[in-house]
């Protein structure tokens, strides 16, 4: 028996897992429209290498990694680009973002699949096609794949954790996932392994999934790979969570798991790998969770791209469905609207309703109860935050940890006051990288003034200079051109590159590339959200 | 932020302490008679109206504080940490000091430095020291009995049932006797056998310290208070006792006098566990709690008070912050060392 480790606090919300647990994962059946975000994962946003009115395939590249951290997308489907631009997608700060829209032919033709004989490339080569493969993190973070299984300058990382606790209730992919399609999962498992030069495997699943810790206990019984039980207790599934239950060790502060030792990816993750590897498919599907206020919840593998509102209509929605949510109840969002697609993140849909999701009553002031702090699983001191954050002292707030705080809600969860804590955080840090990118820019701007004065400076001497010139004879200035052809030549080059760049490169700082723009656009719009929202809390009238 | 919570709110804590206070409420009641609750109610009808009013001013909305239930609480401690054979203006004014000057002045409920009960209990103390004496006697002892009508009309006029003294419903606590006693050079185990001792404190009142432990046990059953701050306090205090008491036991009471008597059980599990005037930190919990042990006993010993617990209290809530700031626990993911 593996001794287990605890992290501070936790809770234990109810659980509603056995609504959706219940049934097989149902094949989603081809929407009318496939609407595939760019970026779909954290880092750069894929560049798009389709045209409107283009053909694709099933499994065909539409978009290309740009950079190192991110990851292609892919056609789910075979059929005819109908439109690319700025539409509807997941994302709490609910701005737009730039998608490809397909239109199915129906005929689901594939490109060709080629698996890799990933033991004999080099595990470079292997990284670059699971990035061209479209793998990130299926748990809801899509962090591309490739880079944190990116060994580095290391030897190897002895010890590799699949997380299948998957703690947040309502949600149950993973769990019919490890029940049903077990075997890939162990072959994908043995390919991070590979990649990682891993000496161990652990599993970790929270106890209240026997069936799929029976199912993974069966198929790993000769991979000794070792599946554990944890107990269950939200957020084990917390990457760092987890990797303190399994191993002591708690991933340092601010930096990677890799630095003691451990990489830690979802079980579902793992089972793309091996898709990705094994059989040539990359990834354009996932199992989502629809449940909640529906009347047949259920678990549903789906192409990326399906539109929500088509999603869950295969549940039935109950007539006073609200409005959705995606992720988890204690760390998902509320859904802008169901034009949005699933997406690589899109873990679980709960349709929401008033009586399952009851508003909380108005926040009264925080009493210092400290049940917050008691629950809090990374021991921060949630009642200093809020505070700090309430009352715009950023610099204490940063002082007190708030960068490690992982918003997992516990906090918000137990406070007697149903202060959303979590809000203020976000607020908090919102404001915090806010700041830091004025004072960048300002820094910016300082030094492109001093450039100009300097160059100002330059043009006056040389104008003094021609004009000197010009007063001592017209020889001079001709034979100085024919004299020197290198020069000239060089010159002509650096104008040619200076015209290339500025076509790139931002100009000043009103503009700015379309990432950092919007950005800045998605930090503006959750600023108004929570300042709206904190502005109704009751106890600000002296503040 | 989480779409999912727990169902406890700040009336329902509120109201759980108000439930742990009535074991003591009802052995105080049996053997000190019903003086108290009719202080209870005073204190309570004050602390409502006050906070009514001070929230209406400083433009809150009523409803929600009002039934928060905080109110009560103050008035309920306020309530048992007075003598309430007092005039009835005194416990009136204490509640109203306690509320107007010592919670809403400081920008109402979370945002008070000092613990609003024992604001008003100071004040009083120090301003109305006679009348601060008014303890009722343990009803076996007394020499007379006044019914509920009599004491409401003692409390309200001052008036007494024809030929019965004051002295004759009241007495000294025990802790103010053995005071008095040791300065006049009586030893410990001699005034002990005085009527007003019990088996380890005194008479009754060791029944009352025993009600608060249990209504402390039910707080922490809930979970609504940590075991740092009640553990710390009485460890504190009992070893200090039991030091001096082992040095010189004439001179000295027993660590089971010191903790059965005064404000002790009460002040450890109600009054330093008011979490917004105590430390939040554990370690921190710990040193609050232990501070407020020691200052007791320090005040109770060599102070010009019989008994410590409210200026202890006080005095380390001036300390909250410093000790929180010193105190803060190793986040997860920093190393050992650093915090
Ligand atoms: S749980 Fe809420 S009321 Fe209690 S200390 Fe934390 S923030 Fe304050
Ligand atoms: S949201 Fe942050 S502060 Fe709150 S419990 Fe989770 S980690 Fe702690």
């Amino acid at each position: 028996m593996r001794t287990l480790f605890q992290f501070n606090g936790g809770v234990h919300p109810a659980e509603h897992k056995q609504e959706s647990s219940t049934q097989d994962i149902a094949c989603a059946p081809l929407p009318t429209q496939l609407i595939v975000p760019l970026q779909q994962h954290i880092g750069q946003r894929a560049k798009p290498l389709v045209q409107v009115g283009d053909s694709v395939l099933k499994g065909q590249m539409i978009g290309q990694a740009d950079g190192a951290t991110s990851c292609a997308v892919h056609a789910p489907t075979s059929g005819r680009v109908s439109a690319i631009g700025e539409a509807p997608v997941p994302h709490p700060s609910g701005l737009p973002d730039l998608c490809i829209t397909i239109t199915p032919d129906g005929a689901e033709q594939w490109v060709e699949r080629t698996p890799l004989d990933y033991q004999s490339m080099s595990p470079t080569e292997v990284r670059k096609h699971l990035r061209d493969f479209g793998l990130a993190g299926l748990g809801g973070a899509v962090f591309p794949s490739h880079v944190k299984l990116n060994l580095g300058k290391l030897a190897k990382v002895p010890t590799l954790i699949l997380n299948g606790a998957e703690c947040e209730p309502w949600i149950t992919c993973d769990d019919r996932l490890m029940r049903e399609r077990t075997a890939d999962i162990v072959a994908g498992a043995k390919i991070m392994q590979h990649l990682l030069n891993a000496d161990e495997v652990l599993i970790g699943i929270e106890d209240n999934k026997p069936q799929a810790i029976a199912a993974m206990r069966a198929a790993c019984a000769d991979a000794r790979f070792e599946v554990i039980a944890v107990p269950t207790l939200y957020p084990s599934g917390g990457a760092k969570q987890l990797t303190k239950i399994l191993t002591g060790k708690e991933p340092p502060s601010g930096g990677r798991s890799s630095d003691i030792g451990v990489q830690i990816f979802n079980v579902a993750t793992a089972y793309s790998v091996a898709r990705a590897v094994l059989h040539g498919e990359p990834l354009i599907s996932r199992i989502v969770t629809v449940t909640g206020n529906v009347d047949q919840p259920r678990n549903y593998e789906v192409l990326l791209g399906t539109p929500v509102k088509e999603l869950v209509a295969l549940a039935s929605p109950r007539n006073d469905t609200q409005g959705y949510i995606m992720g988890g109840p204690m760390m998902g969002f509320t859904l802008p609207s169901d034009a949005v697609p699933v997406t690589k993140a899109s873990n679980c849909l709960i349709a929401s309703s008033p009586k399952l999701f009851p508003p909380p009553p108005p926040a009264l002031p925080c009493i210092r109860c400290t049940q917050c702090a008691q629950a809090c699983p990374v021991n921060l001191q949630p009642q200093d935050l809020y505070w700090f954050s309430r009352g715009r002292e950023f610099g204490k707030a940063q002082e007190y940890n708030l960068f490690d705080c992982i918003e997992c809600g516990c906090c918000d969860y137990v406070c007697p006051s149903h202060i959303p804590l979590v809000q203020y955080y976000r607020f908090a840090k919102g404001e915090i990288w806010a700041r830091e990118r004025e004072k960048q820019q300002a820094d910016l701007a300082r030094e492109r003034h001093e450039f100009r004065l300097q160059r100002i400076e330059r043009e006056k001497k040389e104008r003094a200079d021609k004009l000197a010139a010009k007063t001592q004879g017209s020889k001079a200035p001709s034979a100085n051109a024919e004299a020197d052809p290198k020069k000239a030549a060089i010159q002509a080059a650096i104008e040619r590159a200076k015209l290339k760049r500025a076509g790139v490169m931002p100009q000043n700082v009103e503009n700015l590339p379309v990432e950092t723009l919007k950005e800045i656009k998605e930090i503006e719009a959750r600023r108004a959200q929570l300042k709206q929202a904190m502005e109704k809390q009751p106890d600000t009238p002296n503040s | 932020m989480a779409f999912v919570s727990t169902p406890s709110s700040v009336s329902a804590v509120m109201l759980k302490v108000l439930f742990a206070l009535v074991p003591a409420i009802a052995v105080y009641q049996l053997y000190f008679g019903p003086a108290i609750l009719i202080s209870i109610v005073l204190a309570s009808v004050t602390a409502i109206a006050a906070e009514a009013a001070m929230l209406r001013l400083s433009g809150f909305p009523i409803k929600p504080f009002l039934l928060d239930g905080s109110a009560l609480v103050t008035a309920w401690l306020l309530a048992l940490s007075m003598p309430p054979l007092a005039p009835w203006w005194l416990i009136v004014l204490a509640t109203l000091f306690a509320m107007v000057v010592a919670k809403h002045l400081y920008g109402g409920l979370g945002n008070n430095l000092f613990n609003p009960a024992m604001v008003g209990y100071a004040v009083m103390l120090i301003s109305f020291p006679a009348h601060m004496t008014q303890w009722p006697a343990l009803s076996t002892l007394a020499q007379a009995h006044l019914s509920f009508a009599e004491t409401l009309q003692f409390i309200f006029s001052g008036a007494l049932p024809d030929g019965m003294k004051l002295d004759a419903l009241t007495m000294a606590t025990p802790l103010d006797t053995l005071r008095t006693q040791l300065l006049l050079g009586r030893g410990v185990a001699d005034i002990s056998s005085m009527p007003v001792f019990g088996t380890v404190g005194g008479k009754g009142g060791e029944l009352l310290a025993l009600a608060y432990l249990a209504g402390g046990a039910y707080l922490l059953q809930q979970r609504l208070i940590t075991w740092h701050i009640p553990v710390a306090f009485i460890a504190a205090l009992a070893l200090f006792a039991f030091g001096f008491h082992a040095y010189d036991a004439a001179r000295y009471a027993s660590p089971w006098f010191q903790l059965a008597t005064g404000g002790a059980m009460l002040g450890a599990f109600f009054i330093a566990t008011d979490p917004v005037t105590g430390a939040t930190t554990p370690k921190g919990k710990i040193i609050f709690g232990a501070g407020i042990g020691v200052l007791v006993f320090i005040i109770r010993t060599w102070g010009g008070y019989p008994d410590g617990v409210a200026f202890a209290v006080l005095i380390l809530n001036m300390c909250v912050p410093l000790i929180d700031a010193y105190t803060q626990p190793r986040v997860f993911g920093h190393g050992e060392k650093n915090s």
